[in-house]
């Protein structure tokens, strides 16, 4: 995992609501058992013309050519709603995205990208409005700067904007840490609260 | 909430906590090992369930990194999702690759020491089903899974909640996961259902109401009369459309039919066990005067059979309502977004829900394939036949299902009315590029999701309970299943 502290990219305006994980990808294009190749399935229902054909549909953000190169994508409310299917993070950061700046998030989404070093940021409907319009002027002369460290987001050379993040999910990006690394240091105690449990609830222990 | 007689009744406080606590909270707190800072916690997990859809990436990519399994006796995987539900399946599936998650996952569970209920083995079945039928699941335990209808085992008074396949991973790897307390939040349903609405009605009642996001993040809690009176296949069904609402999860608190329900199951406590269990499960309830940070309410008795129009389980209106203008809406949303639903659904708004000519009828899935589900479509299957040019499909939700409603006969009645009877699995519930509805067909289904190409290329879902499935399946159209008697005469 890359470590994520200042990003400034293409943004890709997709503000609707509730995007769900069946169309960031939808379940005919997880065909292996991986976790990468995902990216040509990533919204294949509305990026391509038909169901299992590869040719473009123009009226698609991701296929229009100003937006070419966007790694940041901006959503609406309740982004990543639907299945747990952590193929739609995987998906999106093969095509390239690092971050998601949405009106808000599904939990277990939000989750997802951080374990995949992803940054899910939450702004508010009308900051989120305010950037898309800003971006679409002129994506490709107007790009985002996402700085984690400050907590700030703004387009081209305009003020930047305050953001909030768990900080818990902001460290894990800084540092691209692997929670599974952080918490095996704690085995013992996980051990010991274990064999507490087992004796107050050994019908638990199978 | 003093209108529920449920939480008048205090429950002792543990000498270490003296605030009210709700049954989550409690639940949450016993499983907490430490707090990590930044609101987080380290929560024991008591149980991991996995399937061959997003089960088999998480043990293979643990196994890649050199980390075993931590518990493997407390994990347990099933065959639901990629596997075909013909009868005479086996390892190679319609879907083109469906195969390499089929060995993949035997594989993985297998050199992980992982119980496995395998194509064939008579205990196969969609994960939440089985893991009840099991005694898998029970009240006051934790348990995750890859999948985010996790939340259905929560009718049995368990802390159970969907995660990524990474987080899988780190709860297969540690038994713990990192997690953030969901706030807590009260959906109270005052008095009874009437005859002919069920709890997926109740269920898409609340969506409507609430919105796809309204519970956001947040623990339900599902109280009330007209829950205490739902029998265990309701509560599931109802606990597993939280999904719908992007809750963390749902509970109801246990009662007598839960413990009556898990008694004698494969893995549910035995003997002096069982009764230290029993014992201390009678104590998982919300404490008088719990404080939770959200809270609605609802008249059972003005829930209707709910059916959807559009393209989320929001959309959802009374059965003999008009899909609705703009202005309409039970809940605000983009012109966009409502166009956008009209057009892939192909309605115009003033139409009569019972005006719209289906394709085909679903029954099955994890929300509406249990043995109480099947029987009461079959109540009105039987002695009638399905319309003309509809195909009509049920899914039991485990091969056990699929036994019990053999030896009752209701595969008999499901056939003769003219519905395919199928092995059980996710089935047609979700389209993974193998066996699917035909393009833009138009589908009533007892399944959960009515997104865009959810069941199909294109497919046009509309989401019911089973007997409004059953009456639009006779009927060629959607159909109220109300006026029709059961049993034709
Ligand atoms: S039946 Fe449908 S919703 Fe339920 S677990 Fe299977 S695919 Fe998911």
């Amino acid at each position: 995992m890359e470590p994520f502290t200042v990003l400034t990219a293409v943004a890709a305006p997709l503000v609707r609501d509730n995007i769900d994980t069946d169309a960031i990808i939808p379940s005919r294009e997880m065909k292996t058992v991986a976790k990468s190749g995902l990216a040509q399935g990533l919204f294949a229902g509305w990026r391509y013309r038909e169901i299992g054909s590869r040719e473009p549909d123009p009226s698609f953000v991701l296929n229009d050519a100003a937006y070419a190169g966007a790694r940041i994508l901006l959503g609406g409310v309740n982004f990543g709603c639907g299945s747990s299917r952590e193929h739609a993070v995987w998906a999106l950061a093969d095509f390239g995205f690092r971050a998601i700046i949405a009106k808000s998030f599904s939990p277990i989404f939000q989750a997802n990208c951080v374990r995949n070093g992803v940054a899910p940021i939450e702004l508010g409907a009308e900051a989120v409005d305010r950037l898309a319009r800003a971006v679409a002027a002129d994506p490709a002369r107007r790009p985002v700067t996402v700085d984690m460290i400050a907590c700030t987001i703004a387009v081209a050379d305009a003020e930047a904007l305050p953001f909030a993040i768990d900080p818990q999910a902001r460290r894990m990006l800084i540092e691209a840490l692997d929670a599974i690394d952080l918490t095996l240091e704690l085995e013992p105690e996980i051990a010991a609260f274990r064999e507490r449990d087992r004796k107050a609830r050994p019908w638990v222990y199978l | 909430m003093s209108k529920l007689g449920r939480f008048e009744t205090m429950t002792p406080l543990t000498d270490h906590e003296t605030r009210p606590r709700t049954l989550a909270e409690k639940l949450w707190d016993e499983h907490c090992i430490r707090d990590l800072g930044d609101g987080v916690d380290l929560i024991l997990i008591d149980r991991v369930l996995l399937h061959e859809r997003t089960g088999a990436v998480a043990l293979k990519s643990l196994e890649a990194a050199g980390r075993p399994v931590l518990a493997p006796h407390q994990a347990f995987c099933t065959m639901d999702h990629v596997v075909d539900t013909f009868p005479g399946r086996g390892d190679r599936t319609l879907m083109p690759t469906g195969g390499a998650f089929i060995t993949a996952t035997r594989e993985a569970a297998l050199s992980a020491g992982i119980e496995l209920f395998d194509l064939g083995d008579d205990r196969q079945g969609i994960v939440h089903v089985i893991s009840p039928e099991q005694g898998i699941v029970a009240p006051g335990l934790t348990l995750v899974c890859p999948d985010s209808h996790t939340c259905t085992q929560g009718a049995f008074g368990a802390l159970a909640w969907g995660i990524g396949s990474t987080e899988t991973e780190h709860a297969l790897a540690t038994s713990t996961v990192r997690a953030r307390r969901p706030e807590p939040m009260l959906i109270a349903v005052h008095g009874r259902l009437e005859a002919g609405v069920t709890a997926k009605d109740l269920a898409l009642h609340i969506i409507a109401a609430l919105s796809v996001s309204g519970a956001r993040g947040r623990l339900i809690e599902f109280a009330g009369e007209a829950i205490s009176a739902l029998d265990l296949d309701g509560r599931q069904t109802l606990c597993n459309m939280a999904a719908e609402l992007a809750a963390f999860s749902a509970i109801i608190a246990p009662d007598e039919m839960v413990f009556n329900y898990l008694r004698g199951r494969p893995f549910a406590p035995s003997g002096a066990d069982w009764d230290r269990a029993e014992t201390r499960w009678r104590t998982l309830a919300s404490d008088a005067g719990a404080a939770f940070a959200h809270t609605a309410a609802f008249e059972a008795a003005a829930v209707s059979p709910m059916v959807t129009w559009g393209v989320s389980p929001q959309h959802a209106i009374a059965v003999d309502g008009v899909v609705p203008s703009y202005d309409q809406l039970t809940r605000r949303e983009a012109r966009e977004a409502y166009d956008r639903a009209l057009g892939y659904m192909d309605l115009a708004p003033g139409a009569p829900l019972t005006s719209l000519a289906i394709d085909a009828a679903f029954i099955g899935s994890c929300t509406n394939s249990r043995i109480g589900d099947l029987r009461r479509a079959a109540r009105l299957l039987d002695g009638r036949k399905v319309a003309p040019g509809v195909r009509a499909i049920c899914v039991p939700g485990s091969s056990s299902v699929k036994r019990q409603a053999e030896a009752e006969g209701l595969d008999r009645i499901f056939q003769a009315a003219g519905f395919e009877w199928r092995e059980s699995g996710c089935s047609m519930c979700f389209f993974a590029g193998g066996e699917s509805f035909g393009l833009r067909e138009r589908v009533i289904s007892t399944t959960n999701r009515n997104f865009e190409s959810r069941q199909g290329p294109q497919t046009r879902t509309h989401l019911a309970s089973p007997e409004t499935v059953a009456a639009s399946a006779l009927a060629g159209r959607i159909a109220d299943p109300r006026p029709i008697p059961a049993r034709a005469g």
